[in-house]
């Protein structure tokens, strides 16, 4: 049998940051990751961020990666790779397959910190090669260096698909357009004027339609959407392409809490069924934390920012850290979520987080 | 801007220079294919063009990346003899030996009905 | 047509942007144009002017505010702006032409001299123009900035360029 104080279940931004503020209140920290290099969605991001500089703005994901990943050495933390937790049970015992041996974990506190997955869309010919999500370019270009075709048609203006576009641009690849369902661009105007610069189209009120090609994406046909979301009969639009990237939002992958028996909630603005958590990210199972994007989708500085809150709050449960040292530390961090999520496209988290918070009080 | 030529990203202007990684060969349906060491098979095989990893059981369709990350099942192939190998998330090995999968692949030893 | 509706802001939009320099003091020399019209919490222009020329202030979301007169044209701005919204125009280059410094994280980079096609918010070749400079010091952490000579007419357009490579 393992004990450890404080099991981080995943080692993306959010689960980093949780074990480096542990690990500094003197917490013994075990970090689990199914990869064989953790960093989760960091080492694909080579664009500079927003926010503040106390958020890290203006670096690159790639190297605020690097730099999680040294203090988290620096701070001793304990980490597995390419080891996978396939369950958490109410005690916070977690199940881990590492190094080909079955483990359980005894820990005293848990952290899930699983991040997100891509929402697929199924339209005739989803499934032909060539169709992939925006996260999956993003690996293979950024970190494979691999470019997965030519000629691209994005489906939907987020952030991960205006981001994803401007990157296949930086590889060398063509993006022929951006389709948007909605009337309006779906992320930051800024993302969306560097590629309209660069002449790619942004063609809002249309969606995908079908893919077609002999064993593989040839074509790509566009239709227009009106205001009740119905195709327009003559409207579509056949493009040659041979990939189609599908960034159309992503939802928790939150099946430990799951498992674990955390209480839910259905918030649309956050993706989907998130696991109810306090402000301090404790959900409504004793000792088991969430933080980042399982917790609801938001971006990567908020991520970093529930991932520190939820490693204060596990060291000060623990005795590590005392209420005061606590509080303040937690004061400046709710500030600075408070600052990611305001503004137009920050409102609605601002509201669904804390309407989320409320019903974990309860 | 440069228009791709080719399908690996050697010269990038955030990444840099691709390192000089040692190039492996591996087979692929019994066709040499070029990686390089470290790489996920998956990766090796999109730089050489090929985009089909397998077919699905009932309607034989074809299926290539779609995740990448490991966790839709679309890129598994048979390797080195092991069915249902995730060629996003395994890397690349001297040697070896990549098949196009068909239907759900067999386990050796194993006992189970075909439909 | 707005920035929301279309990805590109609109004449009206720009003209109302708190980063947008006057005429005026466009015709005294080189000054950035903080094309930034939405509030998102970002803020690293504020503190890479060395002058104090921008102001973006408590919340981060507000809009960064251009000081005309503190500003001096030196473009440091330019690379570390996450969205790449900012430009320096300096519309006394020359007798016909005026100079856009802008950002520009592509392969192949021009080199001084190379004759291009300036292109406007939508990608349009609109001019005819020129290389005059590229600087990519380690400080700007591979956001190269580009500054290319084009008709005075055209500088308050022209907002990336195209060129054919050599293959």
């Amino acid at each position: 049998m393992t004990t450890t104080e404080f099991a981080v279940v995943g080692g993306g931004p959010a689960g980093l940051s949780a074990a480096i503020e542990a690990a500094r209140a003197g917490v013994q920290v075990l970090l689990i990751d199914e990869n064989e290099r953790p960093g989760g969605q960091l080492f694909k991001q080579i664009h500079k961020f927003f926010g503040s500089k106390a958020q890290r703005a203006g670096v690159r994901g790639i190297d605020i990666g690097t730099q999680l990943l040294g203090e988290v050495e620096a701070n001793g933390v304990q980490v597995w790779l390419n080891s996978v937790v396939w369950g958490l049970f109410s005690e916070r015992t977690v199940g881990v397959i590492h190094e080909r041996k079955n483990y359980s974990v005894e820990a005293a506190k848990v952290l899930l910190a699983t991040g997100a997955m891509e929402n697929p869309l199924a339209f005739p010919g989803w499934t032909l090669p060539g169709v992939m999500g925006g996260g999956a370019i993003q690996t293979l270009v950024n970190v494979h260096r691999v470019l997965p075709g030519k000629r691209v048609l994005m489906v939907g203006s987020g952030n991960v698909g205006l981001i994803v576009s401007y990157q296949l641009l930086q590889a060398g690849a063509e993006v022929v357009g951006v389709v948007e369902a909605l009337p309006k661009v779906g992320g930051y105007g800024v993302h969306a004027s560097k590629l309209r610069r660069q002449g790619v189209p942004i063609w809002t009120r249309r969606t995908i339609k079908a893919a077609e090609g002999n064993g593989k994406v040839e074509r790509a046909i566009t239709v227009a959407l009106d205001e009740h979301w119905k195709e327009v009969p003559g409207t579509e639009q056949v493009l040659n392409v041979d990939v189609i990237c599908l960034a159309l939002g992503l939802t928790p992958l939150a099946e430990l809490a799951w498992m674990a028996g955390c209480k839910f909630d259905y918030i649309p603005a956050l993706g989907g069924h998130v696991p109810v958590h306090d402000a301090d990210m404790q959900t409504t199972v004793p000792g088991i934390y969430v933080a980042g994007d399982v917790s609801g989708i938001e971006e990567a500085s908020t991520a970093m920012e529930e991932g520190r809150l939820a490693g204060i709050a596990v060291a000060q449960s623990l005795g590590k850290l005392g209420a005061e040292e606590a509080r303040k530390k937690k004061e400046e961090i709710y500030a600075g979520l408070e600052e990611l999520r305001s503004g137009p496209f920050g409102e609605a988290r601002r509201n669904a987080k804390e309407t989320v918070h409320a019903r974990a009080e309860r | 801007m440069e228009r791709v030529k080719h399908m690996r990203v050697k010269n990038h202007p955030i990444l840099g220079v691709q390192p000089e990684t040692k190039p492996v060969l591996i087979k692929f349906d019994g066709e040499l294919v070029e990686a390089l060491e470290g790489e996920p098979i998956a990766a090796a095989l999109l730089a050489a063009g090929k985009t089909v990893f397998r077919y699905t059981r009932k309607r034989k369709e074809p299926r290539g990346v779609y995740c990448a990350i490991g966790r839709c099942t679309d890129c598994m192939m048979i390797v080195d003899g092991v069915p249902n190998v995730r060629t996003c998330v395994t890397p690349v090995r001297a040697g070896m030996k990549v098949e196009t999968q068909h239907g759900l692949g067999e386990l050796k030893g194993a006992e189970h009905d075909h439909d | 047509m707005t920035l929301e509706q279309t990805g590109v802001l609109s004449r009206e939009e720009l003209a109302k942007l708190p980063g947008m320099p006057s005429e005026e003091r466009m015709r005294r020399g080189p000054v950035v144009v903080i094309e930034c019209g939405q509030e998102i919490p970002c803020n690293p222009c504020e503190a890479l002017c060395r002058q104090g020329a921008i102001s973006v202030g408590d919340p981060i979301t507000n809009l960064p505010v251009l000081d005309e007169d503190k500003c001096t044209g030196c473009g440091l701005c330019i690379a570390g702006c996450p969205g790449q919204a900012i430009f320096v125009v300096d519309m006394t280059y020359s007798e016909q032409e005026a100079t856009v410094a802008m950002p520009y994280e592509f392969l192949p980079l021009p080199e001084k001299g190379q004759v291009v096609e300036g292109l406007d918010r939508e990608g349009r070749a609109i001019c005819s123009g020129r290389v005059v400079k590229v600087v990519n010091p380690k400080a700007f952490d591979r956001t190269p900035v580009v500054t290319v000579a084009v008709p005075q007419d055209c500088a308050m357009s022209v907002r990336n360029i195209a060129w054919q490579k050599q293959r």
